[in-house]
């Protein structure tokens, strides 16, 4: 199915004298991690239905360096960026649109310092707009209601004070949205954010994964919905830890807009 | 002799402001210890933020209960101190009760600040017991042992002596005033002392001028008292929630401070005019050590934060880290940052306004490297905070000394960013496979 994917490069568009109307900033995660390149798929699938004018950096792109400042190395996360917007620049991108929430905040927020000035969206408040404007249209169907609970990703809500649109999403597919013990504003972390991904946790009681997830599976879900892959990744570790797998499933709010609409 | 009480009363008032006052520049020296950090952009958000979040509190209700009571002790207090007023001035002038002239608006007054009062004393009999009955999880962390403890109760043992002294006072001379004691003009209203005075039926009226005058004097001495108890106690948020959250973040939370040194030394990689062979100019400046180890290299509005910090522990509560069993604890992370801020400033003291290396710094000697990499950067601790503390902004500046002048990060961490310098990727991937997803089924 995958040839079925129309995934244009901002090299391609550029050769051919054309601007996309947004940049889809795939990330790390979305470009190489397994279960995160399903997300990235799902989100690509919707944008080519909805016939979204869009492109990637492909082997242009390179981390944001988040990952680095949070762990402390300003030095290589600087490098990085502004690396990355010199390749931005010249492309002269106005409008950027990813599926990580890390990636997110660090253009929108910290590029502008460095001379990177986009209108950056996460990629569930650009569904919400195409939903918006009647360009893609969604019935619940598998998904007509199902218990869903989402994690607010923390780089995504209390970094960036997005709590909605998700939600908003979810609404529409007919689900029974239910809320967690923390949500929103005072939404606990799943563990990975601050370069924790990349490291094993410090001694303690347990993982802040299997806590979160613990929150989650009190709300009896069908689904457990992310809008993060790393927020993916550790929560699918806790339901697998928790040996829930076959009764409750972590999906990306993109990857359930798709299935939905059976993309 | 006859003026000796208004001497006694002048030299108190003196002595208990004057040594306030000698605390107060302490404190600033303090936290000018601190980095400079230029902070006077959009001033009508931050009057706005210091009006709702310090003036109206709005961040306590988050918790309804030690909200509701917070906010009952708060507007008792500054309520109350307009009668604080009117005893300084008594003192001054050897008058007594010196607004009674405003008729019904001063029974009025009298009358809020004696059902404030009593409010307060009920507030902080349920903080009380909250602390040492209850005891509220996030008032028993390793960090809260010693000291915070006491001074925590403290705190509460003292608003009650003087909202007791206070109800007391007022209660002798309702019932003075009743007996048509001399001196004793019948003024005021005395909705909850008055229900007091009847244990003062049978004194007589020499008696009752004692217990009054005596209640009268502790009181004030109390209030002297406990305003240079602030310097030593947890209890300076009262004051500094003010200009904190004035000074309180701005920009997204999410949006960590890019380092200016290194953006230079970037910019200067990336020019290809740059002599990479250049000798520094004769006047170049020494850069600043990347991150902090200690608090002078932390910013004056971190410095701020710490003294700021009442220990309430809504952020380690709320902290995922610390709910796992981590040892970090973001309120230890301002209770350290204070106790090293005030050892530097005594070794300051003590060498004449120069500080001299003691062998300690903040980073190992207080804060362990341990805490700071068990963070996740999530920010519950900066939301949680009722008065704007950012206790996140100073882990990342300790985790950067720890890297960046160290290259002490755990060797996962190092592993990560060899993998990000040399393929631009947290992981060992290829920058040429970036977009094979698009292929693979």
């Amino acid at each position: 199915m995958a040839s079925e994917l129309k995934v244009p490069t901002m090299a391609e568009f550029f050769a051919s004298g054309t601007v996309p109307e947004v940049l889809f900033w795939v990330g790390c995660a979305g470009s190489f991690d397994d279960r995160a390149k399903k997300i990235t798929k799902a989100f690509v699938k919707i944008l080519n239905k909805a016939n979204v004018s869009f492109a990637v950096l492909g082997t242009e792109e390179s981390c944001t360096g988040d990952p680095a400042k949070r762990a402390g190395n300003e030095f290589l996360f600087q490098m990085q960026a502004v690396t990355n917007i010199e390749v931005l620049n010249a492309y002269e991108i106005k409008k950027i649109v990813t599926a990580c929430p890390h990636c997110f905040n660090t253009i929108k927020n910290e590029y502008p310092g460095l001379g990177g000035n986009y209108e950056v969206v996460h990629h569930t408040q650009f569904l919400k707009q195409l939903l918006t404007e009647g360009r893609i249209s969604m019935e619940g169907g598998a998904f007509k209601g199902k218990r869903i609970t989402f994690h607010d990703p923390c780089y995504l809500g209390r970094a960036n004070g997005v709590y909605e649109a998700p939600r908003d999403l979810i609404r529409k597919l007919d689900a029974e949205l239910v809320e967690m013990k923390n949500c929103k504003q005072k939404g606990l972390c799943c563990g990975a954010g601050g370069a924790q991904m990349f490291k094993e946790p410090e001694k303690g009681d347990k993982d802040v994964n299997i806590e979160r997830t613990e929150q989650a599976l009190e709300t009896k879900p069908d689904i457990i919905a992310a809008g993060c892959p790393f927020c993916n990744t550790m929560m699918t570790d806790g339901v697998k830890n928790k040996e829930k797998e076959d009764a409750v499933e972590v999906m990306d709010i993109a990857e359930m807009i798709a299935t939905a609409e059976d993309l | 002799m006859q003026y000796l009480p208004n001497i006694i009363f002048i030299i108190l008032l003196v002595v208990g402001v004057g040594f306030f006052v000698k605390n107060i520049s302490k404190l600033r020296r303090n936290i000018f210890l601190g980095k400079e950090a230029s902070l006077t952009d959009n001033k009508p958000q931050r009057w706005k933020n210091m009006a709702k979040i310090a003036l109206g509190q709005s961040k306590m209700v988050v918790r309804p209960i030690a909200g509701a009571l917070h906010i009952i002790v708060y507007i008792g207090f500054v309520i109350i101190n307009i009668e604080v007023l009117e005893i300084i001035l008594d003192g001054i002038f050897g008058t007594h009760r010196l607004f009674a002239v405003l008729g019904p608006v001063y029974d009025f007054l009298i009358g809020s600040f004696e059902i404030l009062a009593f409010l307060v004393i009920v507030a902080v009999v349920i903080f009380w017991i909250r602390r040492n009955v209850i005891k509220l999880k996030r008032f028993f962390k390793p960090e809260m042992e010693g000291w915070p403890k006491n001074d925590g109760n403290l705190i509460l043992y003292i608003e009650l002596v003087l909202m007791t002294l206070f109800l007391t006072m007022n209660a002798a001379d309702y019932q003075l005033q009743q007996m048509g004691a001399d001196h004793y003009v019948a003024a005021g209203s005395f909705p909850i002392s008055s229900l007091i005075a009847p244990l003062f039926e049978n004194i007589s009226v020499s008696t009752l001028m004692v217990i009054e005058r005596t209640a009268w004097w502790a009181h004030i001495a109390g209030i002297l008292f406990f305003l240079n108890y602030l310097y030593y106690s947890k209890h300076l948020h009262i004051l500094l929630a003010f200009p904190n959250t004035y000074y309180g973040k701005l920009t997204p939370k999410g949006q960590f401070r890019n380092l200016q040194s290194v953006t230079d030394e970037v910019r200067m990689m990336m020019d290809p005019d740059a002599d990479p062979y250049a000798e520094p100019a004769e006047d170049a400046v020494v850069p600043d050590k990347f991150g902090a180890s200690d608090v002078q290299d932390l910013s004056w509005v971190q410095l701020m934060n710490a003294y700021t910090c009442t220990e309430c522990g809504r952020c380690t509560s709320e902290c995922p880290a610390n709910q796992t069993g981590k040892k970090l604890s973001p309120r230890k992370i301002m209770m350290d940052t204070r106790d090293r801020l005030e050892e530097v400033g005594k070794i300051i003291e003590e060498n004449n306004g120069e500080f001299k290396d003691d062998g300690k710094q903040l980073l190992n000697d207080y804060i362990s490297p341990e805490e700071l990499w068990a963070c996740t950067s999530c920010n519950a601790c900066v939301e949680a905070c009722p008065i704007s503390i950012d206790p996140l902004s100073i882990i990342m500046d300790m985790r950067q000394y720890l890297v960046m002048e160290q290259s002490a990060a755990p060797t996962d961490l190092n592993n990560m960013m060899g993998n990000i310098e040399n393929n631009g990727a947290p992981w060992p991937f290829n920058q040429m496979d970036r977009l094979n997803w698009s292929k693979e089924s």
